[in-house]
């Protein structure tokens, strides 16, 4: 149960402003969906929430504790493409979290503790479908197979906050779909607040219990003086508690 | 139909493929023939029976002066030679190259370092080589490490910094050091792309390999043909240039057999 705030936050490229002004409050097991056009700054603003960037002025704060200056496992991700890893098999993705937490010297479990870990692994993976491809790795496995696989490897190590930059962009729309259930399940189950950038308006209003739009202001003259900002901040109620058994 | 849509079937593939071979081998016998006629002592051009007997002589008959069998005994050397520079080279490019790539106070000291090194020609060292170290195997193999191993880390450090950014987030949110992403990141997704990279430098290595061979040598390949050349021992010069490029490409396969034996994902995800 987390909570993200961000203060007065800005971010400048040189004298080109990219985010300006943005004051947000995200509450605890929240599931906020930042829309917006293209390059209105929105995965610029999951960056700094993964400390991949800093902001340029402002803070960030998580449970009320300023970002620490690099990723961390509390913060875990879920990208386009390239979140798992193609040299690992299905398994090995998985249990890579765990080996990284156990191993300082190896990063690799070995003997008992990795079969312990692979019981583990083995949970997440039936939660996600994927117990029939433990041995291949992610170059034989669909699109909408690597996402679940990356979202497995992502909550391995339990994180308190999910971050997802454009997840599902790439799938089809029925395996969209399947996967809006398996996420919903998902977020439901762990507790953890997500934030996920997307552009598709009907995915954003389908997840998320809030969704944010940024936008730049319709200024032509010295445009890049002007970064985007929040512009709607639209709460979304549900009839029903999301992640219900219902929906599974 | 256009030019770029129009494919040979197997058997016309495979004639094609052979012709250029075939049409080599025929202009060869062609103008050797001509000559030997001429001339039977002719020198340039020898015949196939004439370099074939020379070669099988050297291969299955020991010398009359040093008792040695001298194929053998120059291609062991020859690529004794070449394993040991490659096996330096490589570990350097290994390692110089991950810490440029991935680390940036290494790639700040050493990136522009190695980059104007390898801009020296390595011939150009030899001298230098000869006066500090001496003629011996030192000498060769420091000489086919200074001419392949910049151009290899330059390669390695490039092919870290090629790695999506994702990745190295990634593994940062699941935990790992730095330490940690090296052996389990970058480490295996490296090693089939240095093979790749050793691959090109096979070229190089081979051309330094001969190069010193030829200047300071009691034995290898390259000492044998420049050897030879004084008496105009084409008999023995051509077999030899055949050979090495025989062990050159066998080298090649080999380790392209290695990197998909060894590294199955990387082709899989090559191809997509």
């Amino acid at each position: 149960m987390t909570a993200i705030a961000a203060k007065n936050v800005w971010k400048e490229y040189g004298d080109r402003v990219v985010l300006e002004r943005v004051s947000l409050d995200i509450a605890p097991h929240s599931f906020v969906a930042l829309v917006g056009p293209s390059g209105c700054g929105k995965t610029t603003f999951l960056r700094m929430l993964l400390s991949q960037e800093t902001p340029s002025r402002g803070k960030l704060l998580i449970d009320g504790e300023p970002l620490p200056r690099e990723p961390t496992p509390d913060r875990g991700v879920v990208f386009q493409r390239y979140s798992v890893f193609p040299h690992l098999t299905v398994l090995d993705n998985v249990l890579l979290g765990f080996d990284f937490a156990h191993s300082r010297f190896l990063g690799r479990l070995i003997g008992r503790a990795r079969k312990t870990a692979a019981e583990d692994a083995h949970r997440l993976l039936e939660e996600v479908g994927l117990t029939h491809a433990l041995r291949q790795f992610p170059a034989e496995l669909s699109g909408g197979m690597q996402q679940r696989l990356a979202l497995a490897q992502a909550l391995m190590r339990k994180p308190r906050v999910l971050l997802l930059d454009e997840p599902f962009g790439a799938l089809d729309p029925g395996i969209r779909a399947d996967i809006h259930v398996l996420m919903q399940r998902l977020w439901h189950e762990t507790r953890m607040t997500v934030v996920m950038v997307t552009h598709d308006l009907s995915e954003a209003f389908r997840l998320a219990t809030r969704v944010i739009a940024f936008e730049r202001p319709n200024v032509t003259a010295e445009a890049h003086r002007f970064g985007a900002s929040i512009t709607y901040d639209i709460p979304v109620h549900r009839q029903q508690v999301t992640g219900d058994a219902t929906l599974a | 139909m256009r030019l770029i849509n129009r494919t040979p079937n197997r058997a016309t593939g495979l004639l094609l493929t052979a012709a250029p071979f075939v049409l080599v081998l025929v202009i060869y016998l062609v103008f050797s023939n001509q000559r030997l006629a001429e001339n039977p002592d002719d020198k340039l051009l020898p015949a196939f029976a004439t370099m074939f007997a020379t070669i099988k002589r050297m291969a299955s008959e020991p010398d009359l002066r040093t008792g040695d069998y001298l194929l053998w005994l120059d291609t062991q050397a020859s690529l004794t030679r070449l394993a040991a520079a490659l096996a330096i080279s490589t570990t350097l490019a290994f390692a110089v190259g991950i810490g440029i790539g991935l680390i940036p106070y290494l790639g700040r000291i050493f990136g522009q370092f190695v980059a104007v090194l390898s801009m020296i020609p390595p011939l150009t060292i030899l001298p230098i080589i000869f006066i500090t170290v001496g003629l011996g195997e030192t000498a060769k193999i420091t000489l086919i490490v200074i001419g392949t191993a910049p151009a290899l880390i330059r390669d390695m450090a490039l092919r870290v910094e090629e790695l999506p950014a994702e990745q190295i987030i990634k593994a940062q949110t699941l935990g790992a050091s730095t330490w940690q992403i090296i052996l389990r990141i970058i480490v295996p997704q490296m090693l089939p792309r240095l093979i790749d990279s050793l691959r090109l430098a096979l070229g190089s290595a081979w051309l330094f390999l001969i190069s010193t061979e030829a200047i300071a040598s009691q034995e290898g390949l390259g000492y044998r043909i420049f050897l030879v050349r004084r008496y105009f021992a084409m008999d023995v010069i051509l077999p030899y240039v055949a050979w090495i490029t025989v062990l050159a490409f066998l080298s090649d396969r080999l380790l392209r057999w290695v990197q998909i034996a060894a590294f199955p994902w990387f082709d899989q995800a090559r191809k997509r």
